[in-house]
């Protein structure tokens, strides 16, 4: 499932609402949820799961292809953790 | 790192109750419908793919041994599916401060 369809299976749910108010529903959770994860905040939605930030450290790493060594510096990964619900549903 | 809050679906409902121009009751609906049909849609181990936020994919795991890490004992580990999400390029940079 893609936005358009997730946008497309919301309109089909909710016919008295106009697409371009769907389409802005969506848009403003995901940049919500982004917004709250660049702030370093964490996202917790019941049912779903949780998204927070976690900080890697910097490290020597290697060029696979040359094998030369490389600096890569710290950096912030966005990670989610699945939640109790959602693990019950996957293996009902 | 100093994490500062949570935010939480209520937080979802009242961004898109400032934004969007709906009703409060509205949007805390449709923050709701869009959470339950993400997960319907990964419950049939379809992927959801959400451009410029990234991809929810259900994985299969075979069954194995594993090992109570206390105990040391043997206990079996039922095949399962989990969910594993993929942040795209663009969160990635935005969390990490690239424009």
């Amino acid at each position: 499932m893609t936005r358009s369809e997730l946008i497309q299976k919301l309109a089909n749910e909710n016919s008295n609402l106009h697409m371009q108010d769907l389409e802005r529903v969506v848009n403003v959770v995901l940049e919500e949820i982004s917004g709250a994860l660049t702030r370093g905040d964490r996202v917790e939605l019941r049912g779903l799961g949780a998204f927070s930030v976690r900080e890697r450290q910097s490290r020597v790493g290697r060029n696979p292809r040359t094998g030369e060594q490389v600096n890569v510096d710290s950096k912030r990964t966005p990670f989610f953790k699945m939640g109790r619900e959602l693990k019950e549903r996957l293996n009902k | 790192m100093t994490n500062n809050r949570t935010v939480t679906r209520a937080d979802l409902a009242d961004a898109v109750y400032q934004e969007v121009g709906l009703s409060r009751k509205n949007a805390a609906q449709l923050v709701k419908q869009v959470i339950e049909t993400v997960l319907s849609t990964l419950e049939t181990g379809e992927t959801v793919k959400l451009s410029s936020f990234g991809n929810f994919t259900v994985r299969h795991k075979k069954a194995r041994m594993g090992r109570n890490p206390k105990t040391g004992q043997e206990v079996p580990i039922e095949p399962r599916r989990v969910l594993v999400f993929r942040a795209s390029h663009i969160l990635k940079d935005k969390i990490n401060g690239k424009k």
